[in-house]
């Protein structure tokens, strides 16, 4: 059945009043809100916006972290039939003037000082935004601003005229159709601006149920909302499933307590991009480092043990009596006690999207007991595409496609998909919307990839970035920067890696070391170092990344398609890449050309054959200022291997 | 962006301060208003810990009085001082290193505890009640500095820009009207101090409360004092707005120095 978002809060409210909707951690203490509450705030900030102005059609931006009431204005914004535009908190000001003037906003939700600063600031850019409105008032007291108001004010307006008019939102509510465009995310786009992408209602809706379906989700799920609620990908968990399922959304006091509220809480369903993941592991590992003999040695004898039997008891195939009764005992041990400190212990259903997860990442957390599974899609298509059943979950593919979803592969190896979940439309750009949206329905991924033997979907790489090897030994074999990118990523002491050799005759790359890896792997050596830079461009570092380079290229030469992508040149840059600077874009994807051309200097040093450049680098700091860091970069080779082909 | 800034609150008169023949102090006098920030500067050396020790009774000084709300004292004492509701910093932190962030900042709600001793121990009744609303009142400071991450860690194991806010946080658990800070901000990178100076901000904002602030970057006391007082070798050689000050050549001189 269609639905709209403020129907299925009405229905929670009426059906379940007093289950809790969401919860805050504030003051040390949880703090529930429960679902006839939410609608009554929901009801009130309605009427609040209505009476400032805020019409059917129109659109207003929500910006700031998961906090009950961003997702109430959320609500109340749709209700009227407006449409909700989310911006990433952390975005810097001169990034938030586009989608502002680009869907005409006149109002803005602003979780706290930080963002009115922000939109403050770009407010002559943008002369149609009229009103602001702050959730918390923390060092707002002195502004004087005349288009700042707090969102307790706005409320408490909306409160009387409730009063007044009970019946105003139900009418309301009852205007909105499942067809009717629900939200819009902008997508941060690698080039040019960013696009509105417009979604119904219902593409959000029925994509949530879907997905709620195929993993039995109810009520009960406990849920952690930590990540950006502009990227679809939070917004699908904690807002679109939250109101399709009634289950409860956990907000965290502040960023940098999620681990201990994720503890706290024990979420049952948790969905984080693979960096979270490689984060988490990360820190295990550091810390086991750091333990002592006894627990470390119990710790790698029964991780062995998790590797060997773990993802066989997880596929729910069949293990021997012996490795039964050692893996209970090491879940008695390690994973268990692994599992409370992640956080994990009560977790059904784990997803992980957004880029490729390594292989020993994945069965990582799959063999110490966590159900992490992967899953496909995109803004364009409200995330679920495609979804690995509990059973067969795998590293290097994405599932079988779901409900409602076809999937064809073009002749360039694009994949194509259609769904209920797509699309309507880019927010005033029929141009790129005619690009991915074609005749019958089709959208156009840009992903290329390929159905493997058992139905799986199987991503390469982005079909604009596949390129060719041109000249020198390999002529003419295919180039899958991102292929090779991740391969090396997944190397804990690498946390970046931009690869090139379209058109070259060899493939090469710029590294950027994991600064809490590296660091304590230098610090358990006594290697000293200064900072970042000054560790990037040890020798002894260089030889850690060679080896990592190495065995990559020894891994890729048996591969029949991409053996030609081995890596004959590498540096190590001398900064972190940051989205600041604009060499990633706020999903933390490396933006390639723009890195080519930022720094052309070392490309060129590479291909050249020079075995050390010189490079100055502007950077930006979060407050906006900017300075410069130096240094001159060494080169070097690494080994490549003569392709092999693969016994058939 | 205006504040209201009241009558004089504290008013330091002809204070004289020696230690045996060194003098510490001579004759120096200012006052402090209500709710603004007032910065003490000077160079190493010029007393100006000293004339925050003499405040909050830690010295005796020889000569002078200290008049706090219409009260003048020859000298202070400091369980009065706290009683009265003046709270401090110090600038080589004295927290209880073994001891939770939580517990730390409780510390300093200690004046304001009621219930005996033997009530607390078995948390029974009204000191239970209590308690509950003490921790309140040190989970919104908790809030206010943004350390919800470090409630329970050893404040020994924090960087030492954490720990300066945790030393804040007791000073402000005690509800201070005026709060002494003794160079809040030293030893700390940029962004720390940034961070620090709206704390100190926010505080005079939100609370009210009047700071009196020690500090040797001159950035950040030009930035944010509403007056400032020059201290050099124990003398007074400057005083008024932060623009009266820069612009004073004795300050200039004892900070650059002079050609002879």
């Amino acid at each position: 059945m269609q639905t709209t978002f403020p129907r299925l809060l009405q229905m929670h409210a009426s059906e379940r009043p007093h289950a809790p909707a969401m919860r805050e951690k504030e003051y040390g203490i949880w703090q529930s809100l429960s679902w006839s509450d939410l609608s009554a705030m929901v009801q009130q900030l309605a009427a609040g916006l209505h009476q400032a102005g805020l019409r059917r059609g129109e659109h207003m931006v929500v910006v700031g972290a998961n906090r009950p009431r961003l997702y109430a204005t959320m609500l109340a914004v749709q209700s009227l039939g407006a449409i909700p535009v989310p911006l990433y908190q952390d975005a810097a000001a001169a990034e938030c003037v586009f989608p502002i003037n680009n869907a005409e906003v006149r109002f803005a939700f602003a979780e706290d000082q930080e963002q009115v600063d922000k939109l403050l600031e770009i407010r002559e850019q943008c002369p149609q935004l009229e009103r602001i409105y702050y959730d918390d008032p923390r060092g707002l007291r002195k502004y004087d601003e005349p288009c700042l108001a707090s969102l307790d004010e706005l409320q408490a307006g909306g409160k009387v005229f409730v009063e007044l008019h009970p019946d105003f939102f139900a009418s309301e509510v009852e205007k909105a159709k499942p067809g009717d465009v629900g939200a819009m995310f902008f997508t941060s786009g690698t080039t040019g601006n960013p696009k509105g992408v417009v979604h119904t209602h219902n593409s959000l809706l029925n994509r949530a149920r879907v997905g709620a379906d195929f993993d039995k989700l109810t009520g009960s799920e406990e849920v952690l909302a930590y990540l950006p609620p502009a990227w679809i990908g939070q917004n699908i968990f904690s807002y679109a499933q939250w109101l399709a399922c009634g289950y409860v959304v956990n907000c965290p006091e502040s960023a940098a307590t999620v681990t201990i509220d994720m503890k706290e809480i024990g979420p049952t369903y948790y969905f984080a991009p693979p960096r979270i993941f490689e984060g988490l592991l990360t820190s295990v590992m550091i810390r086991m480092e750091d333990a002592g003999a006894i627990k470390r040695g119990m710790f790698h004898y029964f991780m062995d043990v998790a590797k060997r039997v773990g993802p066989a008891l997880m596929d729910g195939k069949d293990v021997g009596l012996g490795d039964r009764l050692l893996y209970a005992l090491g879940n008695l041990c390690v994973y268990g006690p692994l599992r409370n400190t992640l956080g994990m212990s009560r977790v059904r259903v784990a997803y992980t999207a957004g880029e490729a997860i390594g292989p020993d990442l994945f069965s990582f957390f799959r063999s110490i007991g966590i159900n992490l599974k992967q899953l496909y899609g995109s803004t364009e298509t409200a995330v679920f595409v495609c979804l690995q059943p509990d059973h067969e979950a795998r590293a290097d593919t994405v599932g079988v496609p779901c409900e409602g979803v076809e999937i064809k592969v073009a002749d360039n190896g694009e994949i194509l998909v259609k769904s209920p979940g797509l699309l309507k439309e880019y927010y005033k750009n029929p141009a790129a919307t005619a690009e991915v949206l074609t005749e019958g329905g089709w959208y156009h991924t840009s992903d290329a990839g390929f159905i493997d033997s058992n139905g799986h979907l199987k991503i390469i790489d982005r079909v604009k970035d596949v390129g060719r090897i041109k000249g020198g030994a390999n002529d003419g074999a295919m180039f899958a920067p991102k292929y090779v990118e991740n391969k090396l990523k997944f190397f804990s002491h690498i946390k970046e890696v931009v690869a090139y050799g379209d058109g070259r005759d060899k493939v090469c790359v710029f590294i950027n070391i994991d600064f809490d890896a590296v660091g304590n792997w230098a610090e358990r050596r006594n290697l000293p170092y200064a900072g970042y830079t000054d560790l990037a461009q040890k020798p002894e570092v260089y030889q850690l990344i060679k080896e990592c380079v190495e065995k990559v290229n020894a891994d890729l030469s048996v591969d029949a398609l991409l053996a030609g992508s081995q890596v004959s040149r590498f540096l190590v840059l001398h900064k972190e890449l940051d989205a600041d600077d604009g060499e990633l874009t706020r999903t933390n994807k490396v933006r390639r050309g723009f890195i080519a051309e930022r720094y052309n200097v070392l490309v060129d040093a590479l291909y050249e054959g020079k075995s050390s450049q010189f490079i100055e680098t502007q950077v930006k700091f979060e407050d906006g200022r900017t300075g410069k860091v130096s240094a001159t970069l060494k080169i070097e080779d690494a080994k490549t291997f003569a392709p092999v082909k693969a016994a058939a | 962006m205006s504040k209201k800034i009241g009558d004089v609150i504290l008013d330091v008169k002809n204070i004289s301060l020696s230690f045996g023949g060194v003098k510490a102090l001579t004759d120096i006098s200012f006052n402090v208003r209500e709710h603004e920030i007032r910065s003490i500067i000077g160079p190493n050396g010029a007393g100006k810990s000293s004339m925050l020790n003499c405040i909050n009774g830690v010295y005796t000084p020889q000569q002078g009085s200290i008049t706090f709300r219409g009260q003048t004292f020859g000298h202070m004492d400091s369980h009065q001082v706290a009683t009265m509701g003046i709270g401090r910093t110090f600038q080589n932190l004295a927290l209880f290193k073994g001891m939770s962030v939580l517990d730390n900042i409780m510390s300093g709600r200690n004046l304001k505890i009621k219930s005996n001793i033997l009530l607390q121990a078995l948390r029974w009744g009204p000191a239970e009640r209590e308690e509950i609303m003490h921790r309140e009142a040190v989970e919104r400071i908790i809030d206010f500095l943004e350390i919800q991450a470090y409630r329970k860690t050893p404040v020994g194991q924090l960087p030492y820009g954490l720990q300066k806010r945790v030393d804040l946080g007791r000073a402000l658990a005690m509800e201070p009207q005026v709060l002494l800070l003794d160079e809040p901000m030293a030893g700390m990178n940029v962004e720390e101090k940034q961070d620090m100076c709206r704390f100190v901000l926010d505080v005079n904002d939100e609370f009210g409360t009047t700071v009196v602030l020690i500090e040797h970057d001159m950035g950040v006391v030009m930035d944010i004092s509403d007056r400032v007082v020059v201290l050099d070798y124990g003398k007074k050689i400057g005083d008024g707005t932060p623009d009266e000050v820069i612009n004073n050549e004795d300050v200039i001189r004892a900070y650059l120095g002079t050609s002879h």
